[in-house]
């Protein structure tokens, strides 16, 4: 066990996928010396080589297609996108062929393409950096999208990503970047694709993932000071969603909380909050109330603590979810 | 841009204006004049914009110091097979056509006219290269030994694909424009990942098949910039046959396309899409030059498509008959034909075996086509994902029980039936 922030965790994944996979190679725009615009690579080209750790032209769909060409020779790409906003000239790319060739080729072909994206807001940044495009993936069949948020999950899951056979978006919370926790390298966490209950509760459930964790935590534990026993599940898997493991949580709790930084019209929450309210009818005490961003582009840093879900929003809407 | 090229860059531009609307596609330095010999179109080296040509329009045999040599180094045997390839392909192309008129398939995209840059730059790979095709390179799929009925699953809407890449490295059919430059030019720097981890690994090429429609994609420039950074074994074979859909070629750039291979700094050849020797000499230039590791290389064929773009397409909207008929007299069958006759290479026998070879093969894909058995929805949900996904699998149970639930049903009324 060590403690590390989830940057490092993930510069540790890494290497250890660089050391035990000679197909693995990372490929991204600065990555290289400069370490990625958020250091996450930072060291592994001396470590591994130019050869490894391709700087890349300014290209996103460049990134993204060629890619796929390696995956398709048997390499394992693993990309970065420099900014969640940087995504969409790659849209095309992982949309129309990276989701599809499993299909196309009738089950003969994968392409196996990891892409990492730092995604989110609260960093006071410009136009463009602060976007949760995950809904936009997750619509698309053919990928899995998955988002850690605490350091050792961070440390697994990219590994994890890159076993997986198929093609793997993992959007990394960057105003997490920098938290620590505890990883434990010998024993992973398990299947990726599972949720975690991360905290017990029997009153209300939180649904949420990536960023909005520790907040999702906070609150419970706000909560709990009112009388209120708060479960917090990490969804961890964005596609697929581990649909289980939150209908039990409900099933005892009888109140579902969804939460995530992304609009909440067309999001995870409407998803999540459907389905349950079709495994869960007879159990459930109020409906299932999303709190997320509003429908507008991701406004400008000296407004966005408007647009973050917080604790306090998240309380609001526990009270809400009592007063049923 | 040399000084060459910019003059005749230069001199396109200032015929085009006065041009009529006929568009020729060779450009004005190139472009036969009325009265002028055919042999004013001389083969001409890399890096120029002027057409390499091996062949006039009758069929006479053009010298070019480069290219020559690998016409040269081909038996007889070899001339008659591109021949016989031309030949079958567009025997094909005329079922598959008919089939779609029956009703048979929901589309067919015609392949008519670009018969030699296809079978040229396909018989000049070898087994070991790799080609990404767009959705017409149909003359492509025959030189990697397809069996061309496979080609008719995509439109019979029985799959996506249609065959197994591996097999014959022909990579499938890409519908979305110019994606698949870049698939290619990964697939050529996983070649080079290759090499680096195994020097005993085969070298090989990548030929990368776009039309000029697709070069105003961005995805090309993007393979190009990717392929000249890494140095990829790619050659991108631009097949301008005028017309995207409705779209002259004017209108996707107002320069010969392999001007751009300056830009990139790769060496770029224009040659003569209907002359199946010349684009033979050109591509196995290319591909060599590429395996070899001397880097990426643009080839565009100026060719014509004369069909329609798709058989839902009605060119008569967009295009003039005269430019058809222009194009017609440049068909590259009737070129090969004349030369292997002009040569003793090929008698009747020969042609009337071609013909009867394609009319087999028609007969054949017919045969396939109306043999294919309809799609299986749950081998859908079997391909979306290569490990198990609970979603997929919650949907097909949900699937499967609905269905079921019409068994049930027909199975209660025949019981009812039966008291």
């Amino acid at each position: 066990m060590s403690t590390m922030t989830i940057a490092k965790a993930i510069t540790e994944g890494l290497r250890a996928t660089l050391s035990n996979d000679p197909k693995s190679f990372l490929m991204g725009e600065d990555i290289g010396s400069l370490g990625g615009v958020y250091r996450v690579t930072e060291g592994l080209k001396k470590e591994f080589g130019a050869h490894r750790v391709m700087d890349t032209p300014l290209a996103e769909s460049g990134i993204i297609g060629t890619a796929i060409g390696m995956a398709l020779r048997g390499h394992r790409p693993i990309c970065e996108i420099q900014f969640d906003g940087f995504v969409f000239p790659a849209f095309n790319q992982i949309t129309t062929q990276l989701a599809k060739i499993r299909t196309r080729t009738d089950g003969q072909l994968s392409a196996p393409v990891v892409i990492r994206i730092p995604y989110g807001g609260g960093i006071g940044s410009i136009e463009h950096h602060s976007e949760s495009p995950e809904a936009l993936f997750a619509h698309t069949a053919g990928l899995r999208i998955i988002s850690p948020s605490n350091a050792n999950d961070a440390y697994w899951m990219i590994q994890q990503a890159v076993a997986c056979k198929d093609p793997v978006i993992v959007f990394e919370p960057k105003r997490r970047y920098w938290l620590k926790g505890e990883v434990d390298t010998e024993n992973s966490p398990g299947d990726p694709f599972k949720a975690h209950v991360v905290r017990e509760g029997s009153d209300a459930t939180i649904v949420s993932y990536g960023p909005l964790v520790p907040v999702a935590l906070a609150a419970a534990n706000a909560a709990a000071e009112e009388g209120r026993s708060v479960e917090v599940i990490d969804l961890r898997s964005i596609s697929p969603i581990d649909f289980d493991t939150v209908e039990a949580s409900v099933n005892k709790t009888g109140r579902l909380i969804v939460t995530h930084e992304a609009p909440t019209f067309g999001g995870i929450g409407g998803e999540i909050a459907s389905r349950i309210s079709e495994r869960c009818f007879y159990s459930l005490e109020a409906p299932a109330i999303r709190v997320g961003g509003f429908h507008m582009p991701y406004p400008v840093a000296r407004v966005e603590e408007h647009y973050l879900p917080d604790i306090d929003r998240m309380l609001e809407a526990l009270d809400r979810a009592f007063a049923y | 841009m040399g000084a060459a090229q910019q003059a005749a860059s230069d001199s396109h531009e200032a015929a085009s204006a006065s041009t009529s609307s006929v568009n020729t596609g060779l450009n004005a330095a190139t472009r036969p004049q009325a009265g002028e010999s055919a042999g004013v179109l001389r083969a001409n080296a890399v890096g120029s914009d002027e057409a390499v040509q091996l062949l006039d329009e009758q069929g006479h045999a053009l010298h070019d110091a480069t290219f020559s040599p690998y016409i040269a180094a081909l038996s007889p045997e070899t001339i008659r097979g591109f021949y016989r390839d031309m030949a079958i392909v567009r025997r094909f192309d005329a079922e598959a056509t008919a089939l779609q008129r029956q009703g048979e398939l929901a589309l067919w995209v015609p392949v008519v006219g670009q018969e030699a840059a296809q079978i040229g730059s396909g018989r000049a790979m070898n087994s070991a290269d790799y080609a990404f095709p767009t959705y017409r390179e149909h003359g492509v799929a025959l030189t990697r030994g397809l069996d061309l009925a496979d080609l008719l699953k995509l439109f019979r809407g029985v799959s996506n694909g249609g065959w197994d890449p591996r097999e014959s490295n022909f990579h499938l059919y890409t519908l979305v424009l110019a994606a698949q430059t870049l698939h290619a030019v990964g697939y050529a720097m996983g070649i080079q990942r290759d090499l680096a981890a195994d020097p005993a690994t085969e070298p090989a090429a990548v030929v990368a098949y776009f039309g000029d429609g697709s070069s105003s994609e961005g995805d090309v420039h993007e393979s190009m910039v990717f392929a000249a950074s890494y140095n990829a074994p790619v050659v991108f074979f631009c097949q301008n046959n005028n017309w995207a859909i409705s779209v002259p070629f004017e209108v996707q750039s107002k320069v010969p396309l392999v001007n751009r291979a300056g830009g990139y700094g790769i060496p770029g050849i224009r040659v003569d899409g209907n002359d199946v020797l010349a684009v033979y000499a050109v591509s196995k230039w290319a591909l060599d030059h590429a395996r070899e590791g001397h880097g990426p290389v643009l080839i565009e064929a100026s060719t014509y498509r004369v069909g329609a773009h798709t058989t839902a397409d009605d060119p008569t909207k967009y295009r003039e008959n005269a430019e058809e008929e222009l194009w017609k007299t440049r068909d590259p069958l009737q070129r090969l034909e004349a030369y292997l006759r002009a040569e003793n290479l090929a008698d009747d026998e020969f042609f009337t075996q071609v013909k009867n070879d394609g009319d087999e093969l028609a007969a054949h894909v017919r045969k396939a086509t109306l043999a294919l058995g309809g799609a299986d929805i749950r081998q859908k949900f079997a391909t979306v994902y290569a490990e198990a996904h609970p979603l997929v699998a919650e949907e097909l149970a949900w699937f499967e029980k609905y269905e079921a639930s019409f068994v049930d049903a027909q199975n209660a009324e025949t019981e009812g039936g039966a008291a």
